[in-house]
């Protein structure tokens, strides 16, 4: 079995499992935000109003954890009454893990996950948001949910899953200079399409795969939901049990493909061949190099999400903006406290405002069009976040092009679309 | 269940045009009706007062787990999208949820169905039949747990 299929087996007490099979499967870990979890409450009160189900307690409340991003610090009276449900409802049934904004560390859950060290190697992971795929880059099964189910886990502890197959992506060598890893996921869904993976798994491996960050890896698994992936996941390495151990995790039950692992498919990319690209409006799969583009001009730039807004995606980002000034609106929004800390304590946040960027607070904000810089009719965006549908961020005319942080920043200089080889 | 058609020719409607992301904080049902398809169609809600049906091409419901995309369709009048594949979270939140029957058509159904045709599903015997054009399709059949859920009225009342 791989990886994915043995985490499946072992959550459902079965010896092996094969992809098509459909199994209950125990949990471990389940995340709500301010979206899903006022979602979460409104399905308990109606299915109690209904009779069908009687909530008195979860099944084990130290599972779950939960975090404010999309609508947060509150946009109007609507997500301030959201923020004070989720609040009420931890309270009411002693979930301690609840990272509130303007109370310490908070932040974009997905990232929340990592820097916390939420969620271990081997798990079985569900969260209420459809990037939750990304925390499969530490050796978890890690795959998002609808509010239902998520209801449906944090009361009963299990769920349904249908055993994925499983495409594997094989990275050879090192990336080159100025190329990133969303560079190379935004390649593999431009080739594959936004429903090449629809119901799999995507793993990636190779040389290339080993020499690359944790973060780097995250941003690969981040965006397998936009391949139409049920989950994204890697193999767990010396470099993850490193970055969680500074997380404070020391017990794990690390899971790996077996000598004899099967996949449907498997992509074979050398990293030498891979260049700076955009996904253009309006999918993801619409991708090209930056030069091919011939720097269409843009009117904002912007670094956030859970995609983007890593520590590592703003030292990229940094690097480029370090002394000079920007060209068009920048927005930089770190995605959790933790990252906003660090960037501040080295610099960084000194260097975006110095550039004449705006550094937010942690917030999913603008990437889903909820706030704090969403685009007008017929604005153009360079962004670091994932979706670019017709008014993801903004007016249904506005256009955004989806770029790494070097790409972003390169372009937030020169006002155009901007390969950073070319500045 | 039947009822008319509003045809969506196109593939890839993703849950950013179905409901908005600005309209995430809303919960009441009836408040996402007013949204539904919002990002793509003004005149869906005029449609929907004799449609409820959707037909549609592949990947419907791609992009976030926002479940407010099934519950904005049902809380309209929408029971059934059939469409030529779905993506996987809106699928399981149509099911788990209870809201609408997601059906799996062929490239030879998608085709026949025009805008107003009115259809008749059976769920037992997997066809639709075309009362307008007297024709009679496949739907491919739900996997076992699926319509086990499906006849249960939803994942939490169904019995493992």
């Amino acid at each position: 079995m791989n990886i994915t299929e043995k985490i499946l087996a072992r959550a459902s007490g079965e010896p092996k499992l094969e992809p098509g099979d459909v199994k209950f499967a125990k949990i471990d870990k389940v995340m709500l935000h301010d979206v899903s979890g006022p979602g979460v409450i409104k399905t308990f009160e109606k299915l109690e109003k209904d009779g069908v189900i009687k909530v008195d307690k979860l099944f084990d409340p130290s599972m779950i954890w939960v975090t404010e991003d999309h609508f947060v610090p509150s946009v109007d009276k609507i997500s301030a009454e959201n923020i004070v449900k989720l609040s009420d409802f931890t309270n009411r049934f002693g979930i301690k893990k609840h990272f509130k904004y303007g109370m310490g560390q908070y932040g974009i859950c997905h990232s929340m996950s990592h820097e916390e060290g939420l969620v271990s190697p081997g798990e079985l992971y569900v969260g209420g948001d459809s990037h939750t795929n990304t925390t499969g880059a530490l050796g978890a099964f890690a795959c998002g949910l609808g509010h239902t189910d998520i209801a449906y886990a944090i009361l009963h502890g299990k769920l349904w899953f249908k055993v994925p197959e499983t495409l594997y992506f094989k990275l050879n060598g090192k990336l080159p200079e100025n190329v990133m890893a969303k560079d190379f996921i935004l390649r593999i869904i431009g080739d594959i399409t936004t429903e090449g993976a629809a119901g799999k798994a995507m793993q990636f491996g190779g040389d290339g795969i080993s020499d690359m960050s944790v973060e780097s890896r995250l941003t690969l698994t981040n965006m397998t939901t936009e391949a139409g992936a049920k989950n994204g996941i890697i193999e767990p390495d010396q470099k993850v049990f490193d970055y969680i151990s500074e997380r404070g995790i020391s017990e794990y039950d690390a899971v790996y493909d077996d000598d004899d692992a099967q996949y449907e498919k498997t992509f074979e990319y050398n990293a030498s061949e891979l260049e700076p690209v955009v996904a253009k409006p309006f999918s993801p799969q619409n991708v090209s190099t930056v030069r091919e583009t011939n720097n269409i001009e843009i009117d904002k730039s912007y670094i956030g999400s859970c995609t983007g807004a890593k520590y590592e995606d703003l030292v990229a980002a940094a690097k480029i903006l370090k002394g000079k000034k920007v060209k068009v609106r920048t927005e930089v929004l770190p995605a959790t406290i933790s990252i906003y800390k660090k960037a501040t304590e080295n610099g960084l946040t000194q260097i975006f405002i110095d550039a004449g960027a705006v550094v937010g607070p942690p917030t999913c904000g603008a990437c889903c069009g909820a706030q704090m810089g969403v685009l007008a009719k017929d604005e153009v965006c360079v962004s670091t976040t994932n979706r670019n549908f017709p008014g993801r961020m903004g007016h249904l005319e506005s256009k955004t092009y989806l770029a790494s942080p070097l790409v972003t920043a390169a372009s937030a200089i020169t006002g155009k679309l901007t390969d950073p080889r070319d500045l | 269940m039947k009822g008319k058609v509003i045809k969506y020719e196109q593939d890839n409607i993703d849950t950013d045009v179905i409901l908005p992301g600005p309209y995430l904080k809303l919960h009441e049902h009836s408040e996402l009706a007013e949204h539904a398809m919002e990002g793509m169609d003004p005149d869906f809600h005029s449609k929907v007062k004799n449609a409820s049906i959707i037909v549609t091409g592949n990947n419907f419901g791609c992009g976030s787990s926002r479940e407010h995309a099934p519950i904005a369709l049902s809380a309209s009048g929408i029971e059934a999208v059939l469409a030529l594949s779905f993506a996987r979270i809106f699928y399981r939140n149509a099911v788990d949820g209870a809201y609408l029957l997601p059906i799996e058509i062929d490239e030879k159904t998608y085709s026949s169905i025009s805008e107003n045709d009115e259809l008749e599903i059976d769920t037992k015997k997997n066809e639709i039949m075309n009362t307008t054009k007297k024709e009679t399709y496949p739907m491919k059949p739900f996997p076992e747990l699926i319509g086990k859920i499906i006849e249960a009225g939803g994942l939490f009342k169904y019995k493992p």
